[in-house]
């Protein structure tokens, strides 16, 4: 199994140590279309998404990216990378890119600037709790109907959708490569898996 | 049913200088340079109120910006947004703080309000980045609570010297810490002027506990991929974009030049047609008075 990275900026080392503490052996850093060539899964990581658009379309893998996502690659995104594959984009630059790959609606920095960022309790659906840490996170806002939420955290008395999966796609609002061991990376390589037998 | 919400921990300020890797941050001093900068791709931008060239050449005090200035350069990009506070002026980034800035940079590109102490930056729910020429001062920086740290370079000169200086021995220092036995630990935090702890966690991992970008006097396309190469993980740019002759075509291409710095070929094609690059000043006709990276201690 090989899953790449998409490295144009942000937080590349990381997945790259929460994969291989998941299992993953082979782990390619994806600077250009080519780059995209044998992989199995892929995740956008974190990084600043405005930035990460531009870069995707400077090098061609906006649409070499969205090639693979039509034809059921797996890929995941934490924070800038859910972003990116969002269907609709609050509060984004008008021209923003992105991959329409989970039917969600995000707000960019729905939680509020860097001093409001935040680390607390993500409960999973099977009550699993873990740490999660929010930067400048965005914010689900809505989700489609054939969006399986994953994970919540309790927000302002409410609770707020953190993870979520449909289809090929898995998004995280928070990062859960900052730390030693993300469920959601294992999570991540059970999708890839069972996407590598199917074929 | 907990909501128990941690701000401002180490993990979340530290986390934020990882999710700008392989960037560029840029000075900017109007809410219009801020949107050509976001344009071009940079990830944060730099509020200031005269980038550092203009410092050199009208002289007098630098301080922290108008709180007008920074509010309006907020509202118009929506990227992160970095001001500069004085060394040691702690109550400068209270106010930065309770603007909503994203980072302050505690810089010695304005003139120290504190020649004996930085601001005791754990106080604060904001991330702070500082400057460095060296391992030694990367760890007190680290110490008293920095989360991110850059080389000093020399900033307003547009000469790349001192970051290329700053970042190999940032680096080596770091290096030369690997290959230590621990009793030889122990001499090395006396000598480098470090907490022990500190100085042991650099050498078990080989790479300081926070990221490493590079700043002060870098230019072209070209010096972003040299310090790129040198093993920054990021970089500031000040005077060199707007002091340039096409900040649009500048910013964006060296945008392109810290992403591709491993590809001559790109580099090249990004550095065409640029026009004039900022004039620079040549270091050593600086007086010893008027460089900036001995500020600081």
């Amino acid at each position: 199994m090989i899953i790449g990275i998409l490295a144009l900026q942000g937080d590349v080392a990381e997945h790259r140590v929460a994969l291989v503490n998941a299992g993953v052996r082979q782990v390619k850093e994806i600077r250009n279309p080519l780059d995209l060539e044998g992989i199995d899964g892929l995740i956008i990581p974190g990084g600043e998404s405005t930035t990460i658009s531009m870069l995707c379309i400077s090098t061609g893998l906006d649409i070499a990216i969205q090639q693979k996502i039509d034809s059921k690659l797996p890929v995941y995104g934490s924070c800038a990378g859910m972003i990116m594959l969002a269907t609709e984009i609050l509060d984004g630059r008008s021209d923003q890119f992105g991959f329409k790959a989970l039917d969600i609606a995000v707000r960019r920095n729905g939680f509020g600037r860097q001093v409001d960022s935040f680390e607390t309790e993500v409960t999973f659906l099977d009550g699993k709790v873990t740490n999660g840490v929010f930067i400048r996170a965005p914010r689900i806002e809505s989700v489609g109907p054939l969006v399986e939420v994953l994970a919540t955290i309790d927000y302002q008395g409410r609770k707020v959708p953190v993870a979520v999966k449909a289809g090929n796609a898995l998004a995280t609002a928070y990062h859960p490569e900052l730390d030693s061991l993300s469920q959601i990376h294992s999570i991540f390589v059970q999708m890839v898996q069972k996407a590598t037998e199917r074929v | 049913m907990s909501e128990a919400k941690s701000v401002g921990t180490t993990q979340v300020k530290r986390g934020m200088a990882e999710m700008l890797k392989g960037g560029v941050i840029m000075d900017v001093v109007t809410p219009e340079q801020a949107r050509i900068a976001e344009d071009a791709g940079a990830v944060a931008v730099m509020a200031l109120e005269r980038v550092p060239a203009d410092i050199r050449a009208q002289g007098g005090v630098a301080r922290m910006s108008d709180p007008d200035m920074i509010d309006g350069i907020i509202a118009a990009v929506s990227i992160p947004v970095m001001a500069k506070a004085r060394i040691g002026h702690f109550v400068e980034a209270q106010v930065i703080q309770s603007l909503g800035v994203d980072y302050i940079d505690e810089s010695e590109v304005l003139t120290p309000a504190d020649e004996a102490n930085h601001i005791d930056k754990w106080k604060f729910t904001v991330p702070f980045v500082c400057g460095a020429t060296n391992l030694g001062e990367a760890l007190r920086r680290i110490t008293e609570g920095a989360a991110m740290i850059r080389s000093k370079g020399e900033a307003g000169t547009g000469n790349v010297v001192e970051a290329t200086r700053h970042m190999r021995q940032i680096l080596g220092d770091i290096k030369r810490l690997s290959v230590l036995s621990s009793e030889e630990l122990y001499t090395a935090a006396k000598n480098l002027q470090a907490p022990y702890d500190l100085v042991a966690e650099v050498a078990s991992t080989g790479k300081l506990p926070v990221v490493l970008f590079t700043a002060g006097g870098i230019a072209t396309p070209a010096d972003a991929a040299l310090m790129m190469q040198l093993g920054a993980q990021g970089v500031f740019v000040g005077s060199g974009i707007f002091k340039s002759g096409d900040p649009v075509k500048r910013a964006s291409a060296i945008v392109q030049a810290t992403l591709h710095y491993q590809d001559p070929k790109k580099v090249a094609e990004v550095s065409r047609g640029l026009g004039e690059a900022m004039v620079g000043i040549n270091i050593d006709t600086l007086p010893e008075s008027e460089k900036y990276a001995t500020r600081g201690w």
